[in-house]
């Protein structure tokens, strides 16, 4: 069952991943990001998800990315900014952090590869399961989710609130 | 080696998890760091989707929505305070926000 399709749609994500997190300019490394979003996407399909797949590139590569891409634009990091990255990202400064993290990793794998489950094959389930499961047992779920994103949509307000500037009358006038 | 697809997938969702890891303890640009949590977040949710399909049941799939509403929510107030952040301080330098001056 797994087959090739899987393993390039597998190397993309993690290559993709790896230019993300070793890019300095930030626009590069969401670009490369929307790829791996992507490929996880198709990886998503092959595992017997499609509306999961659809999920990931409407929700995860449209919505979120395109919010990150519009803000850096906004913010309008240039040249130095990279620059800046370049002058942190030392490897005296990310070696040690990345070999810690390797270890787990291999310790990972090992834990997976060490279970002997018997074999099945890939089950489909079909977004109609998904739907039914997610509106009966999970409606509590579902209602909390809700509250999570009206309080994120309160909160982002909150926050990205200019503050008026108060000036002087004197400066007031002075400026008109 | 013959990789069973349920093992294949949960290896690619701990590359990918561990990658994102990296990313958060190595980079000092903020949003360098919202990125890597993203990442994170979705090796997670391809994480239930591969346990959702190896079961052969809906919860997993269930969980992956709820990862992906939150994450939407998580980086909108995370852009908000980055927002806050760079008026204030002018830079997206993390160690900028160390002290906080209570």
């Amino acid at each position: 069952m797994i087959g090739a399709a899987f393993y390039i749609a597998a190397f993309i994500a993690v290559l993709a991943t790896v230019m993300v997190i070793t890019r300095y300019n930030i626009m590069h490394a969401l670009l490369y990001l929307v790829v791996s979003l992507l490929a996880v996407a198709v990886v998503l399909y092959l595992y017997g998800a499609p509306f999961m797949a659809a999920l990931e590139v409407i929700v995860y590569a449209g919505a979120i990315m395109v919010l990150l891409i519009f803000f850096v634009m906004m913010l309008n990091l240039g040249k130095e900014s990279a620059a800046q990255e370049k002058l942190w990202l030392k490897p005296r400064i990310w070696i040690f952090p990345s070999l810690l993290c390797i270890v787990l990793l291999g310790e990972l794998v090992f834990l997976v590869l060490q279970n002997h489950q018997p074999v099945s094959e890939v089950k489909m389930v079909n977004p109609k399961e998904v739907g039914i499961a997610l509106f009966g047992p999970y409606i509590l779920a579902v209602e909390l989710t809700g509250i999570l994103l009206m309080a994120g949509i309160v909160g982002a307000y909150h926050l990205g609130r200019q503050k008026e500037k108060t000036l002087h009358r004197f400066l007031e006038n002075n400026q008109s | 080696m013959i990789l069973h697809p349920t093992t294949a997938g949960m290896l690619l969702a701990g590359v990918l998890f561990v990658l994102g890891l990296i990313s958060i303890l190595v980079r000092r640009d903020i949003i360098f760091m919202l990125l890597s949590v993203e990442i994170m977040l979705n090796a997670a949710g391809l994480a239930f989707v591969v346990a959702s399909s190896h079961w052969g049941t809906a919860d997993g799939q269930v969980m992956f929505i709820f990862i992906l509403a939150m994450a939407a929510a998580e980086v909108s107030v995370g852009l908000a305070l980055i927002l806050q952040l760079y008026h204030q301080f002018k830079t997206l330098d993390s160690d900028e926000a160390a002290k906080m001056n209570g």
